[in-house]
């Protein structure tokens, strides 16, 4: 068993994970950086095609309160106004930052080149061609993030419990998949950004690395959750033709730039029926469009995959390649020609706006605990703005690093071998564990994501949630006691899903938890058993494990009280 | 399990074995449809008949991650682009790389690795 020790330890190392790096290191921590996958490759950064929000005024004059203003606006009343805050006002600091390391944005006329994104006031939100946003922010950062010495990378190992001794974390328990060995980490704190829940419904747009154990994680280690009713669901991700080499909701920019029509399956636009408007304009927000396009579908007027139709075929091929370039090719070879065809799309689980309850310098209520990007619950409310899921990830990243490098130099070690314990011996078990039911635990996460995608998934009722809810204990007491695990050494996928299943039951019982005791409908999360806003739950729900069981309690909102500036 | 009979299926002929091991291939009966890609298949496998096969991906479908690479049908391909055909297609580890286990191989840079981490081992 390998021991290792540092002063800041970060669980993910998507765009939150390393640029906490990057900063606990300039101030002074030692810093060991995980993956699970390969550090800057797995997790949502990579994948994200799109914007980064920031006012930075260069397309247009902006101020970070006018991007706050929107953030609020989308996010139905309920946002942490600390967060949306600091989400906005250190937007441009993180660009500009960025842009010093070479992210290369796009620019026009020597400038940053800033587009409009739906329910942006201001043309705010950057981008690299071509639908290159996430492989350029991933890969910038992991340029710097090798520059430096005092941060040590290590890929290929999944934490599998966060350490606490007397309300202090104090380290983490890890499982590196390619030797099947245990490893101990040693640290003064520990940040969580290890991203969202995708993984916990089986239409989703991310990778697979997310299954909720940021969140999970966090609850065992005592911590608080907020407002995980919220999942986002964009709306229009690609459904047909089948589209390969391509991020399923890669038709975002392609809306920004060529606005493109969306029509039911009658080939009739309808975003208007619903109170947005549409007319070859991209300007309805992601929770007002998934409803509408499952109402159209509901109502037996969607597209033969159960989605809606986009339709650029109005648009001159010219026009096309003009806007994306190479891309035009990758799609022709997938067969799909935009000029003749319109393409399929619906809404898919994409992003989740609650998480880890933390403050404005990152720390949840265990000290030395932080959490980081898209772990993070409350800045966007019940709705996240398109633009803000990267702006989130490197602003709060680079809190999270530096005010844990602050905590590390204060505190000492409180390490004991003994926690680490029940932990290990959790691994070694499973490691010599037969089990006699045959399932696998790829299996279960099958049943477990289909489960979730019908349940609580866009719309919910009472009925299904308490119906979901009773499956999830049932399988945490019973088919998960005795899972097959196949008993191979190296690379045992069975272990690796063994503890991605464990920390998505948690999180799914939290998301079905939280969206049971809402019985409102309010941005993402949408009953239909109490289909209007009621202004009594303009407030946050905190989940807490108290001796192993979930405890919901409500806390006011935190309004930002900043006024204004109008430009 | 076995596909349903009278719809298309694919024959996954796939590399089985560690490090230094001669191997052997085992095959797999796939349910085929149009526009599948080998990682679908490879998925449907782990979920559908061998959850032990080890295979390496992230992003699933969007050729961003970069770590699905294997040898389909005796060229380097990354497995989330590479189209599943219904014949028989082949699917090894890659070449020039030493094996793990099965089809993923040792792609981690050196510094990233845990055996390159030796300070205060041996607990």
């Amino acid at each position: 068993m390998t021991h290792l020790s540092t002063d800041v330890l970060i669980v993910g190392a998507g765009g939150a994970g390393m640029y906490a790096a990057i900063a606990a290191a300039r101030n002074g921590s030692s810093v060991l950086l995980l993956d699970k996958s390969l550090v800057g490759r797995g997790g949502a950064t990579i994948m994200a095609q799109m914007t980064v929000a920031a006012a930075i005024s260069h397309q247009e004059p902006d101020h970070w309160t006018l991007h706050l203003a929107d953030t609020k606006e989308a996010g139905r009343d309920i946002c942490d106004g600390v967060l949306s805050e600091i989400l906005c006002e250190d937007a441009p600091k993180r660009i500009h930052e960025m842009d010093q390391w070479g992210a290369h944005w796009a620019r026009e006329e020597g400038h940053i080149k800033q587009v409009v994104a739906p329910g942006h006031s201001r043309s705010r939100c950057c981008y690299v061609d071509f639908l290159n946003t996430g492989p350029a922010v991933a890969g910038t950062l992991r340029r710097q993030v090798s520059k430096m010495e005092t941060i040590k990378r290590l890929s290929n190992v999944a934490v599998t419990d966060v350490l606490v001794h007397d309300g202090q974390a104090v380290g983490a328990v890890g499982l590196d998949v390619i030797e099947g060995e245990v490893v101990t980490f040693e640290a003064k704190a520990v940040i969580l950004a290890a991203g969202g829940l995708t993984k916990l419904y089986s239409r989703n747009s991310a990778s697979t690395n997310m299954a909720g154990e940021a969140y999970a994680l966090a609850l065992w280690a005592g911590a608080e959750l907020i407002d995980m009713e919220f999942v986002q669901f964009f709306p229009i991700a690609h459904l047909a033709p089948r589209l390969v080499g391509m991020d399923p909701i890669m038709w975002d920019p392609f809306r920004y730039k060529l606005g493109g029509r969306l029509l039911n399956g009658n080939f009739e636009e309808f975003i208007h029926l619903y109170g947005g408007s549409d007319a070859g304009k991209y300007t309805a927000v992601r929770d007002l469009a998934s409803y509408a396009i499952l109402k159209e579908v509901e109502a037996g007027r969607g597209s033969p995959h159960g989605g809606v139709y986009l339709d650029f075929s109005h648009l001159p091929e010219a026009e096309l390649r003009g806007a994306f370039g190479p891309v035009i090719d990758r799609l022709l070879a997938n067969g799909i020609d935009l000029t003749k065809m319109p393409i399929e799309v619906g809404p898919t689980a994409h992003y989740q706006m609650g998480g880890v309850r933390v403050n404005g310098r990152m720390e949840t209520s265990v000290n030395g605990l932080y959490a980081a990007g898209e772990a993070v619950g409350g800045a966007n409310g019940a709705n996240r703005l398109s633009g803000n899921a990267i702006s989130e990830a490197l602003v709060f990243g680079e809190r999270a690093g530096r005010f844990a490098a602050e905590q590390a130099r204060h505190v000492t070690s409180a390490w004991n071998a003994r926690l680490a314990a029940p932990a290990v011996d959790q691994v070694r078990t499973l490691q010599e564990h037969k089990g006699k039911s045959g399932v696998h635990p790829v299996t279960l996460q099958s049943e477990l994501k289909d489960l979730m995608w019908e349940n609580a998934g866009p719309f919910r009722t009472a009925d299904k949630l308490t119906m979901s809810l009773a499956r999830i204990n049932e399988i945490q007491r019973h088919d998960f006691t005795d899972l097959a695990i196949s008993r191979e050494r190296q690379f045992n996928l069975d272990l690796q899903d063994w503890f991605e299943l464990r920390a998505m039951l948690t999180t799914a019982e939290a998301v079905v938890t939280a969206a049971l005791a809402r019985t409102e409908s309010r941005g993402a999360h949408q009953r239909l058993d109490f289909p209007d806003s009621d202004a009594s739950f303009v407030k946050n729900q905190v989940l807490q494990l108290k001796n192993g069981r979930l405890t919901v309690g409500w806390t006011p909102v935190v309004q930002s009280q900043v006024k204004v500036v109008e430009i | 399990m076995s596909a349903i009979s009278g719809e298309k299926t694919a024959l996954l002929r796939v590399w089985r074995g560690g490090p230094d091991q001669e191997g052997r291939y085992d095959t797999f009966k796939v349910p085929y449809e149009d526009g599948m890609s080998v990682l679908d298949a490879l998925r449907w496998i782990r979920r559908h008949v061998d959850s032990s096969l080890a295979i390496r991906y992230s992003c699933i479908n969007a050729n961003a991650c970069k770590t699905c690479m294997a040898v389909v049908n005796d060229r380097v391909e990354y497995t989330c682009t590479a189209r599943l055909e219904p014949t028989t297609v082949t699917v090894k580890p890659l070449p020039k790389r030493s094996v793990i286990r099965d089809l993923v191989t040792d792609t981690t840079p050196a510094e990233e690795k845990l055996e390159s981490f030796n300070q205060e081992r041996g607990q």
